[in-house]
This record gives C-alpha cells, structure tokens and sequence, in this order.
C-alpha cells in the first residue's frame, strides 16, 4: 500500500469538502473493497477521509410508505431489518447472497453501491485497462471474459458491476440521495447512478468528485411476488455469473452489463401479457458475448424465466 | 498515528503509520499472533476478529478505523484453564488439523452465535419473518467466510452443533 494520510469526519458537509478539494482523496467506508483495492495498488489515494462513522446509518421510515437506508448502514443490518424482510424480501435475500458474513458485517450501503468490477484485468496491474489506465485498452475484450457484461458494452470496456444489492435496488425502483461539494443533497436513482463505459470506462457513476451518497430510498414495494436468484460457481460466498431480481412486474439482472440491469422491455413484455420466456427473450435479444461468456446469455434468460415464474407463484 | 482501542479487555494505545491493518497491529504491535494472516484480501476468513462484538476481516480494516473499539481476538475469547465453549467444543471434536485456520473458525463462530441469536437472515433462511432454525446448511452457510485448508469441515460443523445445540 501506498503511504496516505487519514482524517475521521465529523460531518457529512466537511467530508465532503475535504474529498472535493483534493482530487487524490478518498471516502473510506467500510473499506472492504477499497483497502483490498490500495493493497493491490490498483486505488493509490494520498488521503482517506473516513465517513464510517457518520450518523447516516439509521433506517427509516419515509411519508410515502417507503423506506429510507442511511448509506452508512451495514449491509447485514440492512438485511437483518425487520422491515426490510418483511416488505423488501428482495433486497435481504440479494445481500446475504454477496460475499461473507464478515464482509457483510463491514461494508455498507453506500460502498456497496460504489464498489469496483472484479475484472480480472482490472484488477491484474501488469495488463492493459481502459478502468485503471484510460487508452492502456481492454485486455478482455480477447483475454479471460467468461464473466465479462453481455449488455451495454463497448469496445473499450465489457467490465461487469458485482453488486448482489444494487440489482435488488434497482428492480425496487430505489433511488439515491448524495450530497454535493456545496453541501446540497441531491436525488438520482440506482438505476442511473452508473454511467455506460462508452470510450471513457473509467469515468463509472453520475456523481462528481467529492459527492457522498448519504441514503438510498425505497419507494412502497411494487405489489406481486419478490425474487432473487443468483447463479454462481460455488454454492456461497462467490460472485455471480448470473443474478435476477424480480419485485412485482419490476425486473433487474446483475452481472451482466456495467450497472445494475433494469430489464425495462422484459418488463413491458409481461405487462403486454407474454410468457415469462417472451419477456426474457425480449430483453436478451440485444445481448453480445466476447467469447468465453457466450454461455451467460442462455444461463441470463433462463434464470430469468425462473426468478418470474417463481414470483408469480409457479414452479421455479 | 496514535489510536487507542480496548484489546481482550485491556486498553492500547499505539502510534501507526495509517497504512496498518488492524490484523498487522494485533499481531506485530500488540504480540497477538492467535489472528492470522493468509490470504490479506478478505477471502480466507483466518484474520476473523470480532469488534464491538461483532465478525469482520481484521486484513481488510485499517487499525486508526478502530480508534475506541472494543476489539476481541481468539486470545481473549477465552484462556488456558478457562476454555470458551467453542474452543473446548473444537478440542472434543478435533475440528482442526494444521490448526492455521482455527483462530478465525474460532472468532468467526462466536459470532456467527450472537447474529444467531438476534436473528440475522442468511441464503439458507427460507422464511424470512420466521425465527431462525439454525439446521446444518444455516451453520454452513453462516461459515462460509471461513475457509480450512485441511477440510476439517464435517467435524467443525461438529464442534459448533455442540455449542449450538441440537435442532428440534
């Protein structure tokens, strides 16, 4: 690891000034992704602002009927919240679906969501990458792409989002709340909060620099049935080849493409009353490989006529 | 740096290069070596802690996040003479080989206990607004951050169904 300097905020508005006025800083969280990032050398911040202990971990509840999740919360405080399993099942089957108990006891919701791909490129610094290294080019795009995105690629980039949260989220309609450098707290919205790779992947949400996301917000769940399935190499504790979330008519896949996958024309095919493999046909059908993840496309729509049909109350 | 947490019951203060992890300061700053270190990354589970009374990877922790914690390490779960349940569970057992694992099984499942014991939801929960049963997959499951070398699984699993107690 590289030398840095660390400060504990205090508050959310001068964590925030402190990141945004130095473009080598930092936010340090729960840190289980980033210091195993600045071990590697792959993150090389000169200065970590530490925003664990901000009084952003409550969870709430909002007028709307909806839930607030302070970004500070754990992720398995989250997924042990009463209310959160009784009305998000969704969201507390997709966490203790990702990574391990000690992981999950760490990290936190706004890290989660900011978390980096596990491309095995990006994360080897002797290759080639356009995440770590803009112009280096993508050693993927021809190398060790079995869980490399199938939708919403470029040439430049096919690096997957991880997150097993995030596509829970995103079906749920989630949003996001993050505070700017002028200490204003702006919404966006899960599904919008990563940015397409495009010919400048390193560049990967809508925030600016310093911006802290302080909350994601649960809208009421969507009524009908909630799903998610993950499928993977080994049974626990490993990443997804494949993940789907289903809340009601609502529908997102993970590891798939750079974000968390909102599957908006699976979704209007189920509306217009078509079979569960219709709608996910309908929203594979734009899908490309690079090779080696050719397989994910049929395993991606399989598991996705299974998560719908089991959330509609039929045979998984 | 100077950070000051309460180790096993006994406060330390210590003056860090921000870069330590907090498995560096119990092992090379504090003489605790029960924590091991093998993989670094938060894939093994050997440097499984608890702080607050609760499991994290103390690899993936810097030690100057910790100021004020309470932290517990296999040395402190319990001692010669005064065994804590699990590590005398272990020893009946023989839920170990090598024994480089043990320390974080260890940890890992004294934690596991408590999260059982408030309720925490895992993959292997099929009700989610239901009282846990804590089955042999929920155990395996709940462990799965732990990894052993030497496969000593079945008789790990052995060891914490001791603590645990059989399931209706």
């Amino acid at each position: 690891m590289r030398p840095f300097t660390y400060e504990r905020a205090t508050d959310a508005a001068s964590a925030v000034k402190a990141v945004s006025d130095n473009p080598n800083a930092r936010f340090l969280a729960g840190g289980t992704n980033l210091l195993d990032l600045m071990k590697l050398e792959i993150e090389h911040p000169t200065h970590l602002v530490d925003v664990g202990r901000l009084p952003l971990a409550a969870i709430e509840e909002t007028a709307d009927g909806g839930l607030r999740i302070g970004a500070m919360a754990t992720n398995s405080l989250v997924a042990a919240d009463p209310r959160v399993r009784a009305r998000y099942p969704v969201l507390a089957q997709a966490i203790i679906h990702g990574g391990s108990p000690q992981l999950r006891n760490k990290a936190t919701v706004g890290g989660n969501l900011m978390q980096r791909t596990r491309c095995a490129y990006f994360y080897d610094t002797t290759k080639p990458c356009n995440k770590r290294q803009p112009g280096a080019g993508c050693s993927a795009l021809e190398g060790l792409n079995r869980n490399a995105a199938i939708l919403g690629a470029s040439e430049h980039c096919i690096a997957t989002n991880p997150s097993d949260m995030s596509v829970a989220l995103t079906a749920l309609g989630a949003g996001v709340e993050a505070m700017t450098a002028t200490g204003a707290v702006r919404a966006l919205t899960v599904a919008d909060l990563h940015l397409a790779p495009g010919d400048t992947p390193h560049i990967e949400t809508a925030l600016s620099a310093g911006e802290l996301i302080t909350a994601v917000t649960l809208p009421p769940a969507p009524t009908g049935g909630q799903v998610y399935r993950k499928a993977r190499d080994r049974a626990s504790y490993a990443g997804g080849l494949a993940m789907v979330a289903v809340a009601g008519g609502q529908i997102a896949l993970g590891g798939v493409a750079y974000k968390p996958w909102r599957a908006l024309k699976a979704e209007a095919a189920l509306a217009a009353g078509q079979t569960p493999a219709a709608a996910a046909e309908a929203e594979l059908a734009d899908a490309r490989d690079s090779g080696r993840n050719a397989f994910k496309i049929a395993l991606t729509t399989r598991l996705t006529v299974a998560a719908i049909a089991q959330a509609q109350g039929g045979k998984s | 740096m100077k950070t000051t947490m309460t180790v096993n019951g006994q406060a330390s203060t210590l003056d860090l290069d921000p870069r330590t992890t907090l498995l560096d300061a119990l092992r090379e700053h504090l003489n605790l070596k029960g924590s091991k270190k093998g993989c670094d990354h938060g894939q093994c589970g050997a440097c499984t802690v608890l702080v607050n009374g609760v499991r994290i990877n103390s690899c993936l922790s810097l030690a100057v996040m910790h100021d004020g914690d309470a932290v517990t390490t296999i040395e402190g779960l319990g001692v010669v003479g005064a065994l804590h349940p699990l590590q005398e569970a272990f020893l009946k057992q023989d839920a170990f080989q090598c024994g480089y694992c043990t320390p974080g099984q260890i940890c890992s499942a004294a934690g596991m206990l408590k999260e059982l014991a408030d309720n925490w939801p895992s993959q292997e929960t099929a009700d989610l607004t239901a009282a846990i049963v804590a089955t042999d997959a929920e155990i395996r499951e709940r462990m799965s951050g732990n990894i052993c070398r030497c496969s000593a699984y079945p008789q790990i699993l052995a060891a914490i169904r001791d603590v645990v107690g059989a399931v209706a």
